[in-house]
């Protein structure tokens, strides 16, 4: 009984914040755009009954007949990927020198890694905006120490987007990768350098793969996020970012068709659905082998 | 006792101060002058919230979504029509409204066709949408005849291509540049017919490499401060980055033009969503700005012209002598207004904006 009653909370949790909202976007994904509060139709004060009469997929069905969409999906696919990659490659080495560092020190460190959120993520990104742009501090500080003599334009292209994404989710990364190195029994490195491994190849050997935890978990909380990401892009991306989270935002408020937008966003989750079904499987079939 | 006395006193004031009356007003970004929101406060004793927003779509998507919590919106002509259609606006009640006797009918036949009768809404203020020039710059890049009051100098890839390198803004607004494009090439920009829209895609990609950004509300401060040295732009904002540009003498000149060839009219209209939680609280707003005084004081601060028939005569010089504020008779007949899409023409509008946009 007890044990129902716990797994019982997940469970709702999931159906209250997950599956409910998913089935509302779903169902107006399948309504026609109208004018009207709000701006579709059949509601659902209709009833079921004219729902199901009116029910076809038109809206899924736009959605391949214009290159738009699917463009814009590869491309946040690319942007998030590559995201993905640079927060890796910055933060497990910040994460190792966390994880590796005095024991006094770890609670400051990680407070420090910690103390960005406390500022608004918006205000973060517009700080960004000051930084890049070509009259910002990055480009009169190098031109002030003479490296280079016209500004660099960053600010309005992909690089900008590139630079906000691994900055603002880098924290993400360091954190469960953070968990996993700390756990690492330092023994088993000491036993690889005692049987003849190299620094570098005990690394290799013993602490990536022991970490592989946490940097999957890591790069899952970087790449699903940046996949649908809207302010980042629109605040310094150029209009030549193509994001899937600026389609669905012209497709909502400049084409008010919600029924198209909300058939964008299902489709946005089916795509990210897939690899985290699969990365499941695959952590399932580990488990069994182990066993 | 005394520390008790203290504490319950602290939370009456608090409790009466939530229980104040409120109206909660959501208007375009620099758009009045803010002592007047003070002024409101204290004539009335309303608690005034005042949000902003820059564009007409985020604002209709609220309206459409319903439960927006505002009391008084703004949107502008096309977008209010459409609004009013889909039921998004309570009937104002004019006997709460004794300054509407103040509005200026040669903008209340105009608005009539967006909101029939005027019966939804008052006009705020009014504008064009045109050319928002740095004279120097735009001297030294296209020489002293450089056509400065004609859509050629934002249309035409060669004058384009001299000024890229200044820097120009369009506005992120499909429903102002598509009837511009659509006006330069000599198509009626009021038309509704995706093939003739379409013609102006073409023209759009040849000066879309050399347009340094869309955006709606930037471009005052990039003209202020000479990080641009053309906007097309709405003519009150051009106004603002012209007058800021005075106040910090940086050298930076500032103009403004409709173009020749005719400019896009324009309407922001203030009215009450059918839901709004304190509509006589709204229609108090609504009384006081349309107040002569109040009026002339929002149009001298911010450089638009107002339907307000009543308050020319508290405007100063700058605005009323204006005729890139209130333009001759002439110019006035050369203004365009327009209508709004129909559902289908208007994905035919994004879609070819965001192609123009992003290149796919």
């Amino acid at each position: 009984m007890k044990r129902a009653v716990l797994i019982a909370v997940p469970y709702f949790w999931l159906l209250a914040l997950f599956m409910i909202p998913f089935l509302i976007v779903f169902k107006i994904s399948l309504s026609d755009a109208a004018l009207a509060i709000p701006p579709y139709m059949p509601t659902m004060k209709e009833g079921l009954g004219a729902m199901l009469s009116q029910l076809d997929f038109e809206n899924f069905i736009f959605l391949t007949e214009d290159d738009l969409y699917w463009k814009a999906y590869l491309s946040s696919l690319k942007i998030a990927f590559i995201s993905t990659v640079f927060t890796f490659l910055v933060g497990y080495p910040i994460a190792y020198a966390m994880a590796r560092a005095p024991t006094q020190w770890r609670a400051t460190l990680m407070m420090l890694i910690i103390l960005p959120f406390w500022t608004s993520f918006l205000i973060r990104v517009y700080a960004w905006v000051g930084i890049l742009s070509t009259e910002g501090l990055l480009n009169r500080f190098l031109m002030w120490i003479g490296i280079i003599s016209d500004p660099l334009i960053i600010l309005n292209t992909s690089t900008a987007v590139y630079i906000g994404i691994v900055y603002t989710y880098v924290p993400f990364m360091i954190l469960p990768i953070y968990a996993a190195l700390e756990r690492l029994d330092e023994s088993l490195i000491e036993a690889a350098e005692d049987l003849g491994c190299s620094r570098m190849k005990a690394f290799w050997l013993i602490t990536v793969p022991l970490s592989k935890g946490g940097i999957i978990a890591g790069c899952f909380l970087v790449f699903i996020p940046a996949l649908g990401e809207f302010v980042i892009p629109s605040l310094l991306g150029g209009s030549g970012t193509l994001m899937i989270g600026k389609v669905l935002f012209e497709e909502f408020f400049s084409n008010r068709d919600w029924p198209v937008a909300s058939a964008v966003a299902v489709i946005l989750l089916i795509i990210l659905i897939i690899p985290i079904i699969l990365f499941q499987r695959n952590e399932q079939r580990q488990q069994e082998a182990e066993e | 006792m005394k520390y008790m006395l203290g504490t319950v006193a602290v939370l009456a004031i608090t409790s009466a101060a939530a229980l104040a009356e409120e109206v909660r007003v959501y208007n375009w970004s620099d758009y009045i002058d803010e002592e007047l929101l003070t002024k409101f406060e204290s004539e009335t004793g309303i608690k005034l919230i005042y949000d902003v927003f820059d564009s007409n779509e985020v604002l209709e998507t609220k309206m459409l979504a319903g439960s927006s919590g505002y009391d008084v919106v703004v949107p502008s002509g096309e977008f209010l029509q459409r609004q009013i259609t889909a039921g998004a606006f309570q009937p104002l009640d004019m006997s709460k409204l004794p300054n509407a006797a103040n509005l200026w009918d040669v903008i209340k036949d105009r608005t009539a066709q967006y909101d029939a009768g005027n019966t939804h809404s008052i006009n705020y203020m009014w504008g064009t949408t045109g050319l928002g020039v740095n004279t120097g710059k735009v001297a030294e890049a296209l020489g002293d005849d450089a056509p400065i009051g004609s859509l050629e100098l934002v249309f035409n890839p060669a004058n384009m291509k001299k000024l890229s390198e200044c820097g120009v803004h369009f506005l992120d607004a499909p429903s102002e540049m598509i009837p511009a494009a659509l006006k330069y090439i000599g198509e009626d920009p009021n038309t509704q017919d995706p093939d003739v829209i379409k013609k102006a895609e073409a023209m759009l990609a040849g000066v879309r490499p050399y347009i340094t950004k869309f955006h709606s509300s930037e471009y005052i401060n990039a003209l202020a401060n000479g990080d641009i040295c053309v906007a097309f732009g709405w003519s009150g904002d051009i106004l603002q980055a012209r007058d800021r540009a005075a106040e910090a003498e940086n050298g930076v000149n500032i103009a403004y033009n409709a173009p020749s060839e005719g400019a896009l009219m324009w309407f922001d209209q203030m009215a009450i969503p059918v839901d709004a939680p304190n509509p006589d609280a709204a229609h108090k707003f609504l009384n006081f700005i349309m107040d002569a005084q109040n009026m002339a004081d929002a149009s001298n601060y911010v450089y638009y012209a107002n339907g307000n028939k009543a308050s020319q005569e508290f405007l100063v010089e700058d605005v009323i002598g204006d005729t890139a504020i209130y333009p001759d008779a002439a110019t006035l007949e050369n203004l365009y207004t327009k209508s709004p899409y129909a559902q289908k023409v208007q994905r035919v509008v994004t879609r070819m904006w965001t192609k123009i946009k992003s290149g796919t």
